[in-house]
């Protein structure tokens, strides 16, 4: 009797360390550990472009996370997207003419979108929206601009508009590598 | 059956025959399945059995789970930072250990293991019952040997392989830390925040556990089954432990393909 009490507790233990091991992977992991309950309120941004924000991606204000990413909505209208911003209620103190950009965080980290502060003394409130957006930086783009802006040939030259990505493929990867010192800043 | 026994004779079956030998024990296995699901009910009963059986299967297995898991977490953080400081990614080491253990590593080298630790054992240990015909004395004392040797060592298995992947994770997490955090100098924060920002728990975390579980069911069942009809001699039992992690590491890592295709 006393041993089969005994198994029986190491049994009850074995199924609390795998429940235990299961909570710890799931919140501690995932991104459930970003995930702050508690009141918040809805802010809204347009952007024309959102790159690959995903939802739940976070929002930073210099550097500190106060919210995610609730909704991604395409407005038919103009066709750009409203992205909803999910501010925690302890930031109340966003000025309302503050500027929403989409930044990566890293070369090829997630993106996130950055607010940066105005000042104004009126604050956001729920339901409102960026006046200020900057939209996701494409990588693509701007090596398309390297090219254009840093070859030799004129830009007005509708035959150096061709030849030109091969005349500067040599120097297409030192603009690539100063790239990531540039959107940092 | 006799093809194993003596294989002297094997060579003047038919392929044929031998064909219909694996479709007839495929056919075999899945009624025992069903057998065993509808005495499920019946065997709650005995659930002291079941008690007894996840700490036979389960909490027995956790030395051998604990030490592969950390391990492998260990082998994996320092491959992935080889790999990794290639392409100057080394801040995603914990990410790219956390996902390939979530999604494959856990479950999988779990069930391997598993089967290797626990499904041999009770694959021998009922095979032994058959072999001194406890399971025939059982009936004559109108004792249901399905309900009352084979459910309750099923229902361990499917309960005690997913919570025993869950530690398996946990330990190679922290090999992992241990590797790249403690010895390579990769830092903490950026070991966590970057797995915490990736990882998913539904599509991750879960689906890792639906995997463990069907595994567990898997392996559980073959173990039950080449015990429950093993050849009562002891070159029989032998052979059905053999047949028992031959057959779930192959059905495990099948079923892990299938199961990775349809839970993407």
């Amino acid at each position: 009797m006393n041993q089969r009490r005994s198994y029986q507790i190491g049994t009850g233990l074995f199924i609390v360390l795998g429940f235990a091991a299961l909570a710890y992977l799931a919140t501690q992991t995932t991104s459930v550990a970003n995930f702050q309950q508690g009141p918040s309120y809805t802010v809204k941004g347009r952007f024309t472009n959102i790159g690959q924000l995903k939802l739940r991606a976070p929002v930073k204000l210099a550097g500190v996370r106060i919210g995610s990413v609730k909704a991604i909505d395409l407005d038919p209208a103009r066709l750009d997207a409203i992205v909803q911003l999910s501010v925690d209620n302890r930031f109340k103190d966003v000025p309302d003419d503050s500027a929403a950009a989409i930044f990566t965080s890293g070369l090829l980290g997630d993106q996130y979108v950055s607010i940066q502060p105005g000042g104004s003394p009126t604050m956001m409130k729920d339901g409102d929206e960026f006046v200020l957006t900057q939209s996701s930086i494409q990588l693509e783009d701007l090596i398309g601009k390297f090219l254009v802006s840093g070859g030799p040939s004129k830009p007005n030259d509708p035959q150096g508009g061709n030849t030109k990505p091969d005349d500067t493929k040599g120097d297409a990867a030192k603009p690539a590598d100063q790239k990531p010192t540039d959107t940092k800043h | 059956m006799s093809s194993v026994i003596k294989p002297d004779k094997a060579p003047k079956r038919s392929e044929a025959s031998m064909l219909g030998d694996s479709l007839a024990q495929v056919g075999a296995c899945a009624l025992f399945l069903l057998s065993i699901l509808a005495a499920i009910p019946k065997s709650l009963k005995h659930i002291k059995e079941t008690i007894r059986q996840i700490w036979f299967v389960g909490a027995m297995s956790l030395v051998i789970i604990m030490t592969c898991g950390l391990f492998v977490g260990m082998v994996l953080g320092l491959q992935l930072y080889y790999v990794l400081s290639i392409f100057g990614g080394t801040a995603a080491l914990g990410t790219v250990v956390s996902l390939s253990l979530y999604r494959e590593l856990g479950p999988v080298v779990t069930a391997l293991l598993f089967a290797g630790r626990a499904g041999t054992s009770i694959t021998a240990e009922i095979g032994l019952m058959r072999a001194t015909d406890q399971l025939a004395a059982m009936e004559m004392m109108a004792v249901d040997p399905i309900a009352y040797v084979a459910a309750p060592r099923f229902l361990a298995g499917v309960i005690a392989m997913p919570l025993l992947a869950c530690v398996f994770n946990a330990l190679g997490i922290f090999g992992a830390h241990l590797v790249g955090v403690t010895w390579l100098g990769l830092d903490n924060g950026t070991f966590w925040s970057n797995m915490t920002s990736s990882v998913d728990v539904w599509k991750d975390v879960v689906n890792g556990v639906w995997k463990s579980c069907a595994f567990g069911a898997v392996v559980a069942l073959i173990a039950v089954f080449q015990g429950y009809t093993t050849p009562p001699t002891s070159e029989g039992v032998a052979y059905a432990t053999t047949r028992t992690v031959v057959f779930s590491s192959i059905v495990v890592l099948a079923l892990d393909f299938v199961m990775t295709a349809f839970l993407m």
